[in-house]
């Protein structure tokens, strides 16, 4: 179980999204998820052992890690991928559901059970919905608990049992701050579309009704 | 997830990539990305463990590690070939879309669509003429512009391409100036010479695409102008046999690069 996992159930989303569904499918594979295997996972690979406090109280390290990274940044970025993939699994489960309903009753109830519309077109909503509101809800966490979004090379300690304020060194941290950026364009950029993909679906489907409500006035 | 899995995406698009671009994908994936994978993750593996300062100061050795080196070359390039690989997707988006359209113009049972069946669509090969002429030679002007910046960025971080045996450094905490260790200067320098040389032949091989394409371009303009017609069929079984020996080729790379990888 590991990434390609989440490639897979990603792929399976692509057959029913629409053209900037599919944008944001690729956004995610290559800018995010790719970006997260081949290059940030090195960075903070070894950020506990290269945190370095200028003091040799035993346990003082160890503690003052703690505080200021309850949860690392590289987690809280793969708990975000996670989150934010999931909500398009709703969609897969609506499409089996309507397939798994016509051969139950065997004939076709629907003109295609991929085609957004009806039931589908609500789940997707509400699917694109919670995706934004996961990634917006994991840019305040990010900002909330870093203060920003910078990486500062040093952090003043003094938590027991470090015996006064303590100098503590980050290792890496203009390379962090670079990736953290990074992360948060793509966010924006997911969020944007998102948001596009949102108002297009309610202007055609509000359009489509209209204009069905016109033609049976006049008929 | 890794990079073999960029290789399947990408693959798709060399069938409708010219000869140049075939040639382009080819380098990018053997001399950038496997040398990457295999080589250049290993040399810069330890580069901070073994950044060696003299000094016993804490704090130091991390502070004048992150004021050399903001970003490590190996992520750099690393993002270097997402971004340059990044804009074959265009390509690969624009042939999806015509073929969803002439998909639907089969379902519709359209008399002028010559395909007997939707295998036959989706196996087919476009030409790259009309809009997606104008899509491709995009996507060579992004990678181009993608490769410049990235090898400008390299060149004024890191003035110049050659990496040093030792560095002075006297940021704070460094009590006064440190001399600084890095560790394998020369095999670093030499794999950053062979990346910048790579480079520096994809920037050629899109140069010479582009220049390849706006020549058919003006060439077929003015072959319109004097003589409308054409015999494409006879055009169409050759290039799909060069098609057939570079998935050929191209699968075996696909097979290297996930074994190395993996």
């Amino acid at each position: 179980m590991s990434w390609g996992f989440l490639r897979d159930l990603l792929s399976g989303v692509n057959k029913y999204s629409t053209g900037i569904g599919r944008i944001w499918v690729a956004v995610v594979f290559i800018f995010r998820l790719l970006v997260y295997i081949v290059a940030a996972e090195n960075i903070w690979k070894y950020e506990h052992d290269e945190f370095e406090c200028n003091i040799k109280q035993p346990g003082c390290e160890n503690v003052c890690f703690d505080h200021f990274f309850p949860v690392s940044h590289i987690r809280l970025w793969a708990l975000q991928l996670i989150m934010v993939s999931t909500p398009s699994l709703l969609v897969v489960f609506h499409v089996a559901y309507r397939e798994n309903r016509e051969k139950q009753h065997n004939q076709k109830l629907y003109k295609s059970p991929g085609e957004i519309d009806g039931g589908l077109l609500c789940t997707y909503l509400i699917s694109l919905i919670l995706k934004t509101g996961f990634e917006i809800v994991f840019l305040v966490l990010f900002y909330k608990l870093y203060n920003g979004f910078e990486v500062p090379r040093l952090v003043k300690c003094d938590i027991r049992p470090c015996p006064n304020t303590v100098d503590c060194y980050i290792s890496k941290p203009t390379e962090k701050m670079i990736f953290l950026y990074f992360l948060v364009a793509t966010s924006c950029l997911c969020i944007v579309l998102n948001l596009s993909e949102l108002s297009y679906l309610i202007f055609k489907y509000s359009i489509k009704c209209y204009l069905k409500r016109y033609i049976k006035k006049h008929q | 997830m890794d990079w073999g899995a960029l290789h399947t995406i990408l693959g798709g698009v060399n069938k409708h990539s010219t000869s140049i671009g075939k040639i382009w994908l080819t380098v990018l994936f053997i001399f950038r990305i496997m040398i990457l994978v295999v080589a250049a993750e290993r040399v810069w593996g330890d580069e901070q463990d073994d950044f060696v300062c003299n000094t016993l100061q804490p704090g130091c050795k991390n502070v004048c590690y992150d004021t050399f080196f903001p970003i490590s070359h190996i992520r750099l390039w690393a993002l270097q070939l997402i971004f340059v690989s990044t804009p074959a997707l265009l390509v690969a988006m624009h042939v999806a879309y015509r073929r969803h359209e002439k998909k639907r113009q089969f379902r519709k049972g359209d008399q002028k669509c010559e395909y007997k069946d939707i295998e036959e669509i989706r196996r087919q090969r476009f030409r790259i003429e009309g809009s997606l002429w104008w899509t491709y030679t995009s996507s060579i002007f992004f990678r181009l512009l993608f490769e410049a910046v990235f090898m400008y960025a390299f060149y004024f971080m890191y003035d110049g391409f050659q990496m040093p045996r030792l560095m002075k450094c006297n940021a704070w905490p460094c009590p006064n100036t440190v001399d600084c260790f890095v560790s394998r200067p020369t095999e670093k320098t030499v794999f950053t010479i062979f990346m910048i040389a790579v480079s520096s032949i994809c920037i050629l091989l899109n140069v010479a695409e582009l220049c390849y394409l706006l020549t058919k371009f003006f060439l077929r303009r003015s072959k319109k102008a004097g003589n409308p017609k054409h015999h494409p069929n006879h055009e169409n079984k050759e290039e799909t046999k060069q098609n057939e020996m570079n998935e050929l080729i191209s699968d075996s790379c696909q097979n290297a690069v996930i074994g190395f990888s993996s």
